[in-house]
């Protein structure tokens, strides 16, 4: 075999690692569902976890590696949300289709393309901008999304899709999808914790193999240095353009996915504080980190339940577990802590492959 | 005059043409790489750069020197459309630079150097050349999320083409190190190699030798020569060190306060009085 080059290596490591972490998590959590050993509350989560894993692998391509802050990502898995919740109510009442699975997969894909096409509208005009700019239209774009499906009505009969805005006039007989500010109701709830972990593992292969290709490097130098990469011929705004539509995407399934967990979708849980939390899974668990990503995404999810007992005093201890680990992980004596105790393992390890290889 | 712009040349925009061109030119009948028209631009009323022509021919190395604040990096930013100029205009190969972007100038055939080193530093040497090769070796992003044939083989090609590359200056074995903790000469060699990559036909490089000492800068003078024959380019540099730019470049052209006081060849120039007088000043007042 060649012989493989260090950062080659090490980058095959990590991608094994986190494809490995995910796909132990879902067999110890699938053999607990099977035992009846897994806790209700636990249980009912799966399928968000998944879905705010996603969505914080997602905004990580735009923020750790595309290097842009978005503050709007909750307006796009709202769009998707809403998406897969009408097209899963039209695809039941309309066509009869009975099969869930069928059902989720195209309501998932078409939410992915809405938000796709939003996200391609909202980058056209956006990825102009820099900095604050655009975390500052990016924060404008999430809340408009919200405010829009506040006054949009949708209703389904004999097959046909009835729209209507700002004023609900539709024909008498239809089935409400969408209602106004109640969002999105009636819903079959379809969607599974196999879904959302196919879901993730979908996600992790867009992600890390976009990465580490040709796309992927032009995204990583115009985050660099702007100027070097369009001096070095790398079209700057085409490939922002890429990451930002690309995250917009995935969100977009996740919002899908998380849409058909339950029987209603209201706008006001796609708020700008949503995407704050997003914000907080990426910058905690590190920029360009999507291991770090799934592993805060899920910490953070299940934490607020895990304190539900102080009830009161939960958002409180949240706020001050969040501080103390963005002090640890800043700390530069704690990280260089952290680095010995990585060279010690990994020199043990080392040491262990050269005896295997020398036995051999 | 106009009359003489009009009759001589029909290019879409017309600019007069200079009649004191020229670093001597090696191919007489072909086309120069690079030709300057009346070049100039203005920041708020101040001329940077002014009614600066320069012509440099398909295999030549030309310097670009001049005391600081001259305007020589400015002319660079001109050339590869950092800025768009206010006056004049800029012709690769005969085709006008008007309107084009960076990218677009860049897809001519122009490739740069930063005088403040500019490379992508989170990145790996390998990595930062590969940049360079973005449109010579490609292949789209679906074939690279789907990890089709067509990825592992122009993956493929662009390692051995990035590590041919880099053999240039020999830096094959630090090709796996991240770009932001090399040494600051093999910074500035990785930025040649990463500009090389593109493909160019007009290589820029601003102060190639700074920050190296002596032994370094002449091993950087041969390697800029044989630059040239193996990739039979056009070279122009911005250079302090006199001892670089008299001993590789074929023509140099002097700038002072954005116009152009000298052309000629390195011992025309040493010995023109008037770019003594614009590096060292007056002898009255050095007298004083």
């Amino acid at each position: 075999m060649m012989k493989m080059s260090k950062s080659k290596r090490k980058r095959l490591i990590y991608n094994c690692v986190t494809f490995a972490l995910v796909i132990v998590a879902f067999i110890v959590l699938q053999s607990m569902i099977a035992n009846k050993t897994i806790t209700r509350s636990l249980k009912g989560q799966l399928v968000p976890i998944c879905c705010w894993v996603v969505m914080a692998v997602s905004l990580n391509l735009v923020i750790g590696i595309s290097g842009e802050l978005s503050l709007g990502h909750a307006g796009f898995m709202s769009v998707g949300a809403y998406t897969g919740a009408v097209v899963s109510g039209w695809l039941l009442r309309a066509f009869d289709m009975q099969d869930p699975t069928l059902r989720l997969v195209v309501a998932v894909a078409a939410g992915g393309i809405l938000a796709g096409i939003a996200g391609t509208l909202i980058g056209i005009p956006v990825l102009r901008l820099r900095g604050d700019y655009l975390a500052i239209v990016t924060l404008a774009f999430g809340e408009i999304i919200r405010n829009l499906v506040n006054v949009l009505y949708i209703g389904t009969a004999n097959g046909k899709l009835y729209f209507s805005f700002l004023n609900k006039e539709l024909p008498a007989d239809v089935t409400m999808l969408v209602d106004g500010a109640k969002g999105a109701v009636k819903i079959k709830p379809i969607s599974t914790f196999t879904a959302g972990f196919v879901l993730i593992i979908l996600t992790l292969i867009v992600v890390l193999n976009l990465v580490n290709s040709r796309a992927g490097r032009a995204i990583k130098a115009c985050r660099d240095n702007r100027i070097a990469a369009e001096s070095m011929g790398v079209n700057v705004t085409k490939y922002k353009m890429m990451a930002f539509v690309t995250a917009a995407v995935l969100a977009g399934m996740a919002g899908a996915l998380y849409g058909l967990n339950s029987s209603t979708v209201v706008p006001t849980q796609f708020t700008f504080n949503q995407s704050i939390n997003v914000l907080v899974f990426v910058v905690l668990g590190g920029l360009g980190n999507v291991l770090g990503s799934i592993i805060s995404a899920t910490l953070l999810t299940v934490l607020p339940e895990i304190l539900r007992a102080f009830a009161d005093y939960r958002m409180l201890v949240y706020a001050v577990v969040l501080i103390l680990v963005m002090i640890a992980t800043n700390n530069p004596i704690i990280r260089a802590w952290l680095t010995r105790l990585g060279n010690i393992f990994r020199h043990k390890f080392q040491r262990g492959t050269e005896k295997g290889g020398a036995a051999r | 005059m106009s009359d003489q712009m009009k009759s001589k040349h029909s290019t879409t925009r017309m600019v007069p043409v200079p009649t004191n061109s020229i670093v001597p030119e090696r191919d007489v009948n072909a086309i120069p790489v690079l030709e300057t028209r009346h070049l100039g631009i203005e920041f708020g009323g101040l001329k940077a750069v002014d009614d600066f022509n320069l012509t440099i021919g398909k295999t030549e190395i030309a310097g670009l020197i001049g005391p600081n604040g001259a305007g020589k990096t400015t002319v660079f930013n001109l050339l590869t459309k950092v800025y768009e100029p206010t006056t004049g205009a800029v012709l690769i190969n005969g085709r006008d630079l008007h309107g084009l972007s960076i990218v677009q100038a860049s897809k001519l055939g122009i490739a740069r150097t930063f005088q403040n080193i500019r490379l992508f530093d989170k990145m790996t040497v390998e990595e930062n050349v590969r940049i360079g090769l973005h449109n010579q070796i490609k292949y789209d992003m679906l074939s690279g999320i789907l990890r089709l044939p067509r990825y592992w083989k122009q993956e493929k090609r662009q390692h051995e083409k990035a590590m041919e590359l880099l053999s240039i200056f020999g830096m094959q074995d630090l090709a796996d190190e991240e770009a932001g903790s090399l040494p600051y000469g093999a910074q500035r060699r990785l930025e040649i190699v990463r500009a090389l990559a593109t493909d160019p036909k007009l290589l820029l490089l601003d102060e190639p030798a700074a920050g190296m000492n002596p032994h370094e800068t002449e091993e950087l003078m041969e390697n800029i020569a044989k630059i040239r024959d193996q990739f039979k380019i056009a070279i122009l540099l911005i250079e302090h060190d006199m001892s670089l730019v008299m001993g590789v470049c074929e023509g140099i052209c002097v700038l002072n306060f954005g116009r152009v006081i000298a052309k000629g060849t390195a011992d025309e120039i040493q010995a023109n009085p008037v770019v003594i007088e614009a590096y060292l000043g007056k002898k009255k007042e050095a007298a004083k």
